[in-house]
């Protein structure tokens, strides 16, 4: 059998959207988590614990879009039209986010100012997240590749809810990297946040998965016909032990436990939206093939991807590992007089 | 001028790209000098270097993140303004810019987090090596991008595919098409002469006010050491860069010169108002022969004007004319005060030269103007061309974005950006006053 650089490249796509999922996830969480903490000092903490990474995670937002520009360009240039607005949202709560960190600890006397903007950047990033989310499972309309659904188009109830759901997920992720980079009273804390935010995301992840069904009958029949629903029934079971390994984790107060489940939850709910929308590009119009560019482009990226990646991974580990253990006084912001 | 959806879409663009060059411009050189800083620290063990150090990577870090963040901005617009663009150039210059992902971004944002917050976990030899590598990451963002660029100005090695696309054919002539290498070392030098000026001009103010006042005499003197070198280069390097687009497109050097008519032994056109409606300057002063002299090297060489295309075809030539003026002009006032500064330092009179330093103040942000400048001249002199005489701008645009979508993105991102390059300003000012912190602090 011949190798499909298509399927690899897919395969690396989702890594990639996976690696930022978490990455991402847990940093834009703990933006997620700013308002709900009253201590100035352990804010600093907070922020401090993502401080040297947050740049390398947004960096697979980066990565996963230009892969789609370079290998699944057809799809690039359909998508991102349709959901112009909430991109364009996300872009401004990443920059807000983003200058926020350097901003909050240089203006002292605008803490107050710089929290909140960290905050609703992250909340908004998040949000308009989930928002182009549930509106690419739901679909686009689409006459001749050509977007038809107008600049509002996005605004559903499904998508909301998909959005207020991935603000949920994102916290969880935070409250579980808080309760492993911190000590004392804001550990103490951040396993409470954990447990709130586990229970939003529990009852979020139910609805999701019976309303796509019924927003989308072609998700309907992939999970709910025999025999496929006995193959696909292992990913729904893993997720309820990954939920329970959460509960137990956060319950027993574990260190590593509950953010390592709670990572596992987040990828089995990917690869549920996977199987639901294999092999499309964009959602019953274009499949990966389709949308792919020319072999010659996919072959001189696979190089650099085989190449890259691996050191990609082994110095981002290397900058973790550096980093590692709880955050403490002597790291981050706001010692510098 | 019509404000519909292209328009609105080239302003955005347009703007989100100049707020976002300024970053990289100056963390590129910025790099650079912080390396060697930390360099000169580890060989020489002068704490001068290290207090330096610890001084400028922290307006550094400011800058970075800046810059870090408007550039996610740019990789998405390609898709949300300009989706007949992305479809046409996707196969070609998508690996390109995944190329930039994988060696540049993830380098400098893997090895920043050491750079600014490790130096109490690694020693110093790993904490050399992260700026290194951030500063490695920085220059190799700059090669693939402006291969990317360049490709757009002069593309090679692709053909069209049947269903209307560009595809590649040879990728080393897609990355070194013929006006990358003069493209890309006008621009890593730009960001050299731009950093150097930007140092010099904050060191002066110390000096002038006593923050700091030997450290940051040293600063003065490495940066203009910096720019008496970079400076006289990018003159001779831009003309390089001219000779190329004068072979490659001959019309935007026209637009440049501001000569409508095609003509043997063109005059050096100094100043002039271009008209676009009568194709013809007003208000004209000019050198005769020199412009021949200096583009062919010969007093009757011929220039190609304006007129050798039609109206259609031409860019919008008071752009492209003045913004050459304004980028050339700061050149030339650059390399004057770079050789004043190495003549007044040869005299000894470097640090008591007040009226130099504030003078050098003044020219402060001159390299950052001159590359936006620079990259209008660049940009616009392609028009009406986006991928040059292969893609129009008005097929680039997203055909079914409407003009409202782009107006309420423009004027939240104008917002957005006004009140961050006012907190830059405000945060950067009062790091500058607060001059080196003691050594040993965090960074």
């Amino acid at each position: 059998m011949e190798l499909d650089l298509v399927v690899i490249w897919a395969g690396i796509l989702v890594i990639g959207v996976i690696m930022y999922v978490v990455l991402d996830g847990f940093d834009l969480g703990v933006g997620i988590l700013f308002p709900f903490q009253n201590s100035r000092g352990n804010r600093d903490h907070m922020m401090g614990s993502i401080a040297p990474v947050w740049d390398g995670n947004e960096t697979w937002l980066v990565m996963g879009g230009v892969i789609i520009l370079a290998i699944f360009p057809r799809a690039y240039s359909m998508i991102l039209p349709a959901v112009y607005l909430p991109i364009f949202a996300m872009l401004l709560g990443f920059i807000l986010r983003g200058v926020a960190f350097e901003f909050r600890h240089r203006s002292p006397g605008a803490e107050h100012i710089w929290r909140k903007v960290f905050a609703g950047g992250s909340i908004l990033a998040a949000f308009s997240q989930g928002i182009v989310l549930g509106h690419f499972i739901g679909g686009f309309n689409f006459e001749q590749s050509l977007f038809e659904g107008g600049p509002w188009s996005w605004v559903h109830p499904f998508n909301f809810f998909t959005g207020l759901a991935l603000v949920a997920g994102y916290g969880l992720l935070g409250g579980c990297w808080l309760v492993m980079k911190t000590t004392g009273d804001l550990r103490a804390w951040s396993r409470k946040m954990a447990m709130c935010f586990g229970a939003l995301v529990m009852i979020a992840m139910a609805i999701v998965s019976i309303w796509t069904p019924l927003v989308d009958p072609e998700i309907d029949r992939r999970w709910f016909t025999m025999p496929d629903m006995l193959w696909l029934m292992p990913v729904p079971v893993l997720a309820g032990l990954a939920f329970l390994g959460l509960w137990v984790g956060l319950y027993r107060d574990r260190t590593h436990q509950p953010f390592l489940c709670a990572v596992a939850a987040f990828l089995l709910g990917f690869v549920g939206l996977a199987i639901s929308l294999w092999p499309y590009a964009v959602p019953r119009v274009m499949t990966i093939w389709d949308a792919a560019s020319s072999p010659a482009s996919q072959q001189f990226l696979l190089w650099g991807a085989l190449v890259a990646i691996p050191m990609i991974l082994a110095y981002t580990g290397y900058t973790y590992w550096v980093f590692r253990g709880p955050v403490s006084d002597k790291d981050g912001y706001g010692h510098d007089g | 001028m019509e404000l519909d959806a292209l328009m609105l879409s080239r302003i955005q663009f347009g703007l989100t790209t100049a707020f976002h060059i300024m970053f990289p411009t100056m963390t590129i050189g910025t790099a650079l000098f912080l390396a060697f800083l930390e360099g000169a620290w580890l060989k020489t063990g002068n704490e001068v270097y290290r207090r330096l150090y610890h001084y400028w990577v922290r307006l550094f870090a400011l800058a970075f993140g800046i810059g870090v963040v408007s550039g996610v901005v740019l990789t998405f617009e390609f898709g949300l303004n300009w989706s007949g663009y992305s479809n046409f150039i996707g196969d070609v210059l998508g690996p390109l810019i995944g190329y930039e992902v994988l060696t540049a971004f993830f380098l400098e944002a893997g090895f920043i987090g050491i750079m600014l917050f490790g130096e109490r976990r690694v020693g110093p030899k790993l904490h050399f090596f992260a700026t290194c590598m951030v500063a490695l990451g920085t220059t190799f963002s700059a090669f693939w991008i402006l291969a990317a660029n360049s490709w757009m100005q002069t593309p090679a090695g692709y053909e069209i595919s049947a269903q209307g696309y560009a595809v590649p054919v040879d990728w080393m002539a897609v990355i070194f098409n013929p006006s990358f290498p003069y493209r890309l070392a006008h621009m890593v030098n730009a960001s050299l002469v731009s950093s150097a000026f930007v140092i010099a001009a904050i060191s002066a103010w110390c000096v002038l006010k006593n923050v700091e006042r030997e450290t940051m005499m040293k600063s003065l003197k490495l940066a203009l050491l910096m720019a008496a070198i970079t400076a006289p280069l990018q003159a001779f390097l831009g003309d390089q860069h001219g000779l190329n687009t004068l072979e490659y497109q001959p019309i935007k050097i026209a637009a440049i010169e501001g000569h409508w008519e095609t003509v043997s032994e063109a005059p050096l056109v100094l100043f002039a108002w271009p008209d676009m409606e009568e194709a013809k300057n007003y208000y004209e002063v000019s050198i005769p022969y020199l412009g021949s002299l200096i583009l062919t090297h010969s007093l009757d060489g011929t220039l190609i004007g304006l007129d050798t295309v039609s109206a259609e075809d031409r860019p919008y030539v008071p752009l492209v004319f003045f913004a050459f003026r304004i980028m050339a002009g700061l050149g030339f006032l650059m390399i004057g005060m770079a050789f004043l500064g190495q003549w007044l330092r040869h005299k000894k009179r470097l640090e008591t030269s007040q009226w130099y330093l504030k003078l050098l103040i003044m020219v402060g942000p001159a390299g950052l103007v001159a590359t936006i400048a620079g990259w209008i001249t660049t940009e616009a002199g392609r028009q009406p061309w986006v991928v040059y005489e292969v893609l129009r701008t008005k097929d680039a645009v997203t055909p079914s974005l409407d003009t409202s979508t782009v107006a309420i993105s423009l004027i939240a991102v104008s917002l957005v950006y006004l009140i961050i390059l006012l907190v830059f300003l405000k945060v950067g000012s009062r790091m500058v006053a607060q001059g080196p912190q003691p050594a040993g602090g965090a960074v």
